[in-house]
């Protein structure tokens, strides 16, 4: 069966949701999320679905139950990605996601938990986590996304 | 034969056939011209049928067609199982209601989702939902 990969950037996790999710696949993201944040004391984790074409009341019902597991380990979750076709669609099934962040793309939501962190921790954090994450947000340089 | 006429059947007895049935539709709706939203909307309806008809009705069958009525095309998947069917379907409509662990959310949001949206069930005999997407 396949697993979704959990990437990590500095103390963020990244999970890049690439193909359609089978509902069994959906159960093993949560654990080995979990597993993963308490195992690399991420702060964030950031859930990509720019290549999700449809989200129906379960993988909706995943993304809530995400965060909220994410929370209760100390870290904080950001949907990002989300097809416009996708958020209409949400929204008329009647789901409108409300305890879960979200943001536009990959970079915006790496600010915001950057910038909650900041808040929390003062300016003065874990130094090579913020380059390692300044890295990815710097387009052009060593790493590429795309 | 335009492509789509003909009546498709999927089993729905897995996991994998709820994906394969989300293919499936997704294909239909684009080779019949629905808009990229209205094909969203309805894959997602078709996903969360799908699942009932897994869950709630032990399995069936899903049949799509691309029906042509009054000079407009659209899409139709009529989901069938033989399960315990439902003693209310109003009720069963409602947001919220559910018999397993789910959000109660399939039904009402397939209806809202969909253009047509018919429910045919009754304890025992189980139950059948069709629903129908028309290109505007």
């Amino acid at each position: 069966m396949d697993r979704v990969p959990v990437l990590q950037i500095g103390r963020i996790l990244l999970v890049s949701i690439q193909f359609d999710l089978e509902d069994e696949s959906v159960l093993n993201l949560q654990e080995d999320l979990a597993d993963r944040i308490v195992s690399s004391g991420a702060h964030g984790v950031v859930i990509d679905i720019t290549a999700v074409e449809i989200v129906d009341s379960f993988i909706g019902r995943m993304l809530a139950t995400i965060a909220s597991i994410s929370r209760m380990l100390g870290a904080e979750t950001v949907v990002v990605g989300m097809r416009p076709a996708v958020a209409i669609t949400l929204v008329e099934l009647g789901l409108s996601l409300g305890g879960v962040r979200t943001a536009l793309d990959l970079e915006k939501g790496m600010r915001i938990l950057q910038g909650s962190r900041a808040g929390r921790e003062g300016r003065s954090g874990d130094a090579a986590a913020d380059a390692a994450a300044d890295r990815i947000l710097s387009p052009g340089r060593d790493t590429d996304l795309r | 034969m335009t492509a789509g006429e003909e009546e498709q059947q999927l089993p729905i007895a897995s996991n994998d056939d709820v994906v394969r049935a989300r293919r499936l539709v997704r294909s239909l709706a684009q080779e019949c011209g629905l808009s990229l939203v209205d094909q969203t909307k309805l894959v997602t309806a078709v996903s969360e049928l799908a699942r009932n008809t897994l869950v709630h009705g032990g399995g069936g069958s899903m049949r799509v067609c691309c029906p042509q009525e009054r000079g407009r095309r659209g899409v139709r998947a009529v989901f069938e199982d033989s399960g315990p069917g439902m003693a209310d379907p109003e009720q069963a409509l409602t947001d919220g209601w559910t018999t397993g662990d789910g959000l109660g959310l399939g039904l009402g949001g397939a209806r809202r989702l969909a253009d047509h949206f018919e429910l045919e069930t009754a304890p025992g005999s189980g139950t059948r939902v069709t629903v129908t997407k028309w290109v505007r």
